[in-house]
């Protein structure tokens, strides 16, 4: 079971009560596919992907980094719950849409380094520790299920 | 720079390579003086960027047989160095100028761990 301290627990709700998923999670994602470029193996119908300026504008991935964020969601309301929150999802991660886990990693990072432009100096060493230790319980909740 | 005390603190296992420092708060002026030298390191490997392997031959020597850092820690600067970066910079830390760092900084680490071996 993982220990969240009080000051954890309140930056990662506030972070959130605060984000526009709309924004972050299709920035995200837009990043992810442009940093790490691999990552599009995954996203073969999703239409324009040629370049970095053809992802940045697509709406199909713009959509689905909103989902992805939104994934989010059930490890705020789980947080002492995270490996049997998101088993199902993992196993859909594993069985159904076959993605090699490493890419929770690589979306973690590109989700960090977004909401750090965001945030700015707010985000500081204290507050960037515990939402990556937030995003590193969700990763190893998702890469759970795979065999 | 808020870098190398953010690296201590969002990876606490770095500490392990400062256990010979008396300060490792915030503010240290031994963290703050670390963070300059190894910000300039990087200032170095960018002049040298067409030939790393021979430009930082020094450095390599000496993270290979002095410092021995274990490279994953290399992987672990790089991305705070990213997000210092994304804070310092928002609007022009596009995911463009994104990929362009990471790949240099990929570079520069790989250039860094050649003499391990």
């Amino acid at each position: 079971m993982v220990e969240w301290t009080d000051f954890e627990r309140q930056t990662i709700a506030g972070i959130f009560g605060k984000i526009d998923y709309e924004t972050v999670g299709s920035a995200a994602l837009a990043r992810c596919l442009i940093v790490y470029p691999w990552t599009q193996r995954y996203f073969g119908n999703f239409g324009n992907l040629y370049n970095a300026a053809a992802i940045k504008i697509n709406p199909l991935i713009a959509k689905h980094g909103v989902t992805i964020l939104h994934g989010l969601d059930r490890a705020l309301k789980n947080m002492d719950n995270m490996k049997e929150a998101y088993s199902d999802l993992s196993v859909l991660h594993s069985e159904k849409l076959h993605v090699d886990p490493d890419n929770f990693r690589l979306f973690s990072d590109c989700l960090t380094i977004t909401l750090a432009a965001k945030m700015g100096a707010d985000f500081n060493a204290d507050v960037q520790a515990a939402f990556q230790k937030f995003l590193t319980v969700v990763v190893a909740a998702m890469q759970r299920q795979y065999h | 720079m808020t870098l190398v005390i953010r690296m201590l603190t969002v990876y606490p296992q770095t500490k392990t390579y400062f256990a010979h420092w008396k300060d490792l708060s915030h503010g240290s002026a031994q963290i703050r003086k670390h963070g300059k030298i190894v910000i300039n390191g990087i200032g170095e490997a960018v002049a040298k960027i067409d030939d790393l392997q021979k430009g930082l031959l020094t450095l390599s020597e000496l993270h290979a047989f002095q410092l021995r850092v274990d490279p994953t820690n290399y992987k672990i600067l790089s991305h705070c160095i990213l997000v210092v970066l994304a804070i310092t910079f928002p609007a022009d830390f596009t995911p463009e100028a994104h990929v362009a760092v990471d790949k240099f900084l990929a570079a520069v680490s790989r250039s860094l761990s050649e003499k391990y071996r």
